[in-house]
């Protein structure tokens, strides 16, 4: 037999271990309902109800079949589509997160070109940096009023501090050596900004920028089961209420597959800016 | 009437780390002629590269000044191409971006094929054709990147080529090509060349003179050694003339003994460090003791 590469043996394994995984889980269910069903109690209360118990990977499975074969209907307020839910809360997470980056990295690439900017900011900076976005949202809803936008708001203050601070560290770690180079090649300081801080410093402004879009989709479900309304945080929260377990589990695997996605796309962007020294 | 090049007075003091200061060197005066080879030798840390990096413009003297042209340094500049001691070659940039890089800042006005064919003849002229050019610099070795910071530097032909031990890193074979392209460039165009190494054999090949520094701190430009052996040179045939030994020694004898010896001794404000100027020639004892360089220099000409 040939020998397999390190890459096809851990596929190979983390398909084991996904079967093996969705088995137990499979197998554990009945087993529950076997022990419910005994008390009578539990039977007359509905608590016995297939629907309110964790439900089995078969019925996560043909409820996504189900979901993701029709993702974009529009049921009314409270029954939309899982695409449609998705799409809210991407768009509010971008839309958040350009914002922030529009702001972050010009303002953290003047930060870092002055040592003292940068070190007058960083009080200001590390003092707001640790708050959670979500404490910002009652003053959000006080001030801006509408719900939405205080989502919006809340991605935004969140998605700026990875940024603004690699961007800024980044820029001030540049070697002199690069500086100097572009220099005696008398380019001026614009230009000196695009063709060496830039490309120097991109590696560490990426990597801001893709800590920065894995915070805004963690927080924008725990923001919008506050607001409401609309988006897959908001989804998530509407189907406990309705106790369909199997859409709450659907619902959190489709999360992480969008966050995955997310990671994915700057993962990529970054490989493109990284160098080797 | 001043040289081409002139250094002031020039003295660099850097803290020392414990709330003092260091000088590095104190009141170093020298000259270069337009269009003159100049090697500067000197221990380690004595200050050679600093000296260059304020020539380039790079950093300010502690007091002191450097003119050029009659005009005084007060920044970077195109007319005084740099290759730097560890290269700065852009690591992001693939070998013939960078040297693109140079050639653009030089001539913003050529097209894009026009920039990219004057690098890749520079490339190929310190010998990287092929492949080679479309690789970073993390993907060549020292000596390669070595070579890609010299054909950046050549191909834009600055009025001064400032060379911080371009070929520390080089193999014999290649060391010697370059070394010759060095002088061929040199003497078609009116480069004017100051050059750091620590070979001492490389600086007689090259050089019409030889700054010999003390080692630090308070270093000095201590002597000014004219090498009085003929162009065109060539490495095999320079060891046959009869001042070629005559210098070396008494090169070898001042980075051996004598450069420690003179060490150390801080000089006193307003003293002008001149080198002092030794010239060695057995070819002709007793006759004409007129500086005889021009007459070289028309020979490489
Ligand atoms: N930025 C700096 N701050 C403090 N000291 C410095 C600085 N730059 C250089 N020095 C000191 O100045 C002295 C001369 O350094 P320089 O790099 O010019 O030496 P060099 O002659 O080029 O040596 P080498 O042959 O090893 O390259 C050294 O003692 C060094 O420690
Ligand atoms: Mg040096």
């Amino acid at each position: 037999m040939e020998k397999l590469s390190l890459n096809q043996r851990a596929a190979i394994l983390s398909v084991v271990m996904l079967f093996v995984g969705l088995l137990a889980w499979e197998a554990a269910i009945p087993a529950q309902k076997a022990v419910k069903e005994l008390t009578e109690y539990e039977l007359l209360t509905g608590a016995g109800q297939p629907k309110a118990g964790v439900p089995p990977p078969s019925q996560v499975l043909a409820k996504a079949w189900e979901q993701l074969s029709n993702p974009f209907y529009d049921a009314g307020p409270n029954d939309k589509g899982i695409g449609i839910q998705i799409g809210y809360s991407i768009y509010r997470v971008l839309t958040g997160y350009f914002l922030a980056a529009f702001i972050a990295i010009p303002f953290g690439f003047l930060i870092g070109m002055s040592q003292v900017a940068y070190k007058s900011f960083n009080p200001f900076i590390q003092v707001l940096r640790p708050i959670s976005p979500l404490a910002w949202m009652p003053l959000a809803l006080f001030i801006i009023g509408d719900s939405e936008a205080s989502a919006i708001f809340v991605i935004f203050i969140c998605s700026i501090w990875p940024m603004l601070i690699n961007t800024a560290f980044g820029v001030a770690a540049v070697r002199e050596d690069w500086v100097n180079v572009a220099r005696t090649h008398e380019l001026g300081p614009i230009k000196t900004a695009f063709a060496v801080i830039l490309p120097a410093a991109a590696p560490t402004i990426v990597t801001g920028m893709r800590i920065s879009i894995g915070i805004a989709w963690l927080v924008i479900v725990a923001a919008e089961m506050l607001v409401g309304g609309t988006g897959i945080g908001y989804y998530v929260w509407n189907e406990w209420n309705n106790l369909d377990l199997t859409s709450v589990v659907f619902s959190i695997l489709m999360i992480g597959v969008v966050g995955m996605l997310l990671d994915a796309l700057f993962g990529l962007l970054q490989r493109r800016v990284t160098y080797a020294e | 009437m001043k040289p081409y090049l002139s250094i002031e007075k020039l003295t660099q003091k850097f803290p020392d780390g414990n709330g003092g200061e260091l000088t590095v060197f104190e009141n170093a005066s020298f000259g270069v002629d337009k269009g003159e080879f100049v090697v500067i030798l000197g221990h380690s840390g004595c200050g050679k590269s600093t000296i260059m990096n304020i020539l380039a413009g790079l950093a300010d003297p502690t007091s002191g000044g450097v003119i050029m042209d009659g005009q005084e340094v007060k920044g970077p500049s195109l007319d005084r191409g740099v290759v730097f001691q560890n290269y700065s070659l852009l690591p992001w940039l693939t070998t013939l971006k960078n040297v693109m890089f140079g050639v653009k800042a030089r001539h913003p006005e050529w097209t894009k094929s026009q920039v990219e064919e004057h690098a890749t003849k520079f490339l190929a002229m310190v010998g990287l054709e092929g492949d080679v050019i479309h690789r970073k610099p993390s993907q060549l070795s020292g000596g390669m990147r070595q070579r890609v910071s010299i054909a950046r530097a050549f191909a834009n032909h600055p009025k001064l080529l400032l060379l911080d031990e371009p070929f520390g890193a080089l193999d014999a074979l290649t060391r010697g090509t370059i070394q010759d392209e060095l002088l061929k460039i040199w003497g078609q165009m009116e480069q004017t060349v100051f050059m750091i190494t620590h070979d001492i054999d490389e600086a007689i090949l090259l050089a019409d003179r030889i700054l010999l520094m003390t080692n630090g701190p308070h270093a000095r430009v201590a002597e000014s050694v004219d090498i009085t052996i003929p162009r065109p040179r060539n490495r095999t045939e320079i060891i046959e003339h009869p001042n070629y030994y005559a210098i070396r020694n008494h090169l070898v004898q001042f980075l051996g003994k004598r450069s420690k010896e003179l060490a150390g001794q801080p000089t006193q404000a307003g003293q002008t460090n001149a080198p002092a100027t030794v010239r060695i020639d057995l070819t002709e004892p007793a006759e004409d003791p007129e500086d005889k360089r021009p007459a070289l220099k028309a020979v490489n000409s």
